[in-house]
């Protein structure tokens, strides 16, 4: 009997996809999911509360709401999500279960954000089925009461009534929103790859959130500070030179808000898209990158 | 570690000096195709609460603009006009580029509330009653002109503002000039060129200029022989003194 074994693959996809689907079962199991039910009570309460209003203002008001809504419970589910991972996998010593293995830390880093990545992917497009169904039922509503109040007594359909079915359903769904949707998702998973790593170098999954929240809102006026550095703007060296660390250190996650002005009815030509996932795919590259740096060098 | 630490900064700082040509890139193509152009500044904090603000700083501008549009449904039912009037100015500046905003802000100033103000019976004076119409007038033109500045080239708002010229303001000439306008745009509604012209013709100095354009109008294309359009062209017809065989046909 030989006992010459084959060394294990430096690296491997299957175990990356493993650990992500373990990370992904694991995150189901504290019943994460439930907030969806949040979602839909929260868009299908505010859509019957809205038929109070003009089709326009109650449909203006379920995007804006449901997008919003989607926005902040993706982003709120990327960091606390992946903050709590690594200190509790310590805590757990299944980390160093993992590790005893002939698992490359990188790798190990990979199936957790891949885990992390598929829940907020299942957790996007479950919110957007939620929104467009009752988008769509409404909009199924209106012109149904829209026909019963103005069809033709021989049953013909008047030029009026053409008129008011095409303005209710330019108003209702529209193209635009599809991607105003796989920003929101790409705004989330940059939100979770930054805390991963903030996570190698945190000392707990509090820390790791309160500094990913911080980073959360100054990401937001990354922009106006980028401005201010480099459009000459009239200020004092000390604050140009702050102003230059937070253009330079922290993402601007004003350039994947692009669902408040979808929602206002900007349309999304294909190259802005391309180059706003672009942007989000390589903050992601770049943060797992950084994290695998400081926690291949983590003492555990 | 520290080594680690070092390369982590040196890497984000490099990164940082990599990316900002691009995000400035990504910056002006957002704007220029009409995106990032709200205006957050202490303006805002003045007329939002602590909590709205820094909601509309993370990126929920429209989902806070849709709560405080709500409070102003709540304030409309209400009748409570002015706290309307600083609801609407508050989500406009969240969400400029939504017309509908601009729109129902203005309709509901120019004609809701400017009605209101004139029926007031707590109000005995009816001069001051109709100043306080007037002001509602102009809030509602203010909201449409705002509006326009933020959407120059939307049909829908030339047109509401049109509307507002002709029928709150009496102003013929402007009415005209803001039909013509809606009128050019793309999507715009085929009576606008009709609605251009009959205002012009109520424009002292513009008769002959209504009387072509109507007149065209009529020529181009049958659907344009309605009542109202044939009305106007055949005042026009007497009042420039067209001859008899350049008149139009139809019956009046």
């Amino acid at each position: 009997m030989s006992s010459k074994s084959a060394l294990p693959p430096a690296f491997s996809i299957q175990r990356i996809l493993v650990l992500a689907v373990n990370t992904l079962t694991e995150l189901a199991r504290l019943k994460i999911f439930y907030f969806l039910l949040i979602f839909a009570l929260l868009v299908i309460g505010n859509s019957l509360f809205m038929a109070s209003l003009s089709f326009e203002e109650e449909f203006q008001m379920l995007k804006d709401v449901s997008l919003g809504a989607m926005s902040i419970f993706t982003s709120l589910l990327a960091i606390l999500a992946t903050a709590m991972m690594l200190p509790k996998d310590i805590e757990d010593r299944t980390i160093y279960t993992i590790l005893a293995k002939p698992v490359p830390r990188f790798e190990y880093l990979a199936g957790k954000l891949l885990g992390i990545l598929l829940l907020l992917g299942i957790s996007t497009i479950v919110m957007a089925a939620v929104f467009f169904t009752v988008l769509w039922f409404r909009e199924t509503t209106v012109i149904a009461e829209a026909q019963r109040q103005m069809i033709g007594a021989d049953g013909a359909v008047t030029e009026e009534l053409t008129a008011y079915i095409a303005k209710v359903q330019a108003s209702a769904f529209n193209a635009n929103l599809i991607p105003g949707v796989v920003v929101v998702f790409l705004k989330a998973a940059l939100l979770a790859a930054l805390t991963l790593f903030v996570s190698t170098f945190a000392t707990s999954a509090i820390f790791a959130m309160i500094i990913s929240i911080a980073i959360y809102f100054i990401g937001h006026l990354q922009a106006t500070a980028r401005e201010y550095w480099l459009q000459g703007v009239d200020i004092a060296w000390w604050t140009r030179g702050l102003v230059a660390i937070v253009a330079l250190i922290f993402p601007d996650l004003q350039a994947f808000s692009l669902a408040d002005d979808i929602v206002a009815g900007n349309a999304v030509p294909m190259g802005l898209f391309l180059q706003t996932a672009g942007l989000g795919a390589l903050y992601v590259g770049v943060y797992y990158l950084l994290a695998c740096v400081l926690f291949s060098g983590r003492e555990l | 570690m520290k080594k680690r630490i070092a390369i982590v900064i040196a890497i984000l700082l490099a990164f940082g000096a990599a990316r900002v040509p691009l995000e400035q890139h990504i910056d002006a193509v957002h704007r220029e195709a009409g995106f990032r152009t709200a205006r957050i500044d202490l303006d805002l904090r003045s007329k939002i609460s602590q909590m709205g603000f820094v909601a509309a700083l993370s990126g929920f501008r429209s989902f806070v603009a849709a709560v405080l549009w709500i409070e102003a449904h709540i304030a409309w039912e209400r009748t409570e006009w002015g706290r309307m009037a600083g609801l609407f100015d508050t989500v406009t500046t969240l969400q400029p580029k939504s017309a509908l905003y601009w729109d129902m802000a203005s309709w509901h100033m120019a004609w809701n509330a400017s009605n209101a103000a004139l029926e007031d019976k707590s109000e005995p004076n009816e001069f001051l009653r109709r100043r306080a119409q007037r002001q509602y007038f102009e809030l509602g033109k203010k909201f449409l002109e705002d509006g326009l500045k933020n959407d120059p080239v939307n049909p829908l708002l030339w047109e509401r503002y049109a509307v507002l010229l002709r029928d709150k303001f009496e102003d013929h000439c402007a009415a005209a000039d803001a039909f013509l306008k809606a009128s050019e745009l793309p999507n715009a509604r085929s009576y606008l060129p009709r609605m251009a012209g009959y205002e012009m013709a109520q424009c002292a100095g513009r008769e002959r200029e209504a009387y072509e354009l109507l007149k065209k109008l009529y020529d181009g294309d049958p659907a344009n022989h309605v009542p109202g359009l044939i009305t106007r062209l055949k005042e026009l017809e007497d009042k420039l003194g067209i001859p008899a065989s350049d008149r139009i046909q139809s019956a009046p």
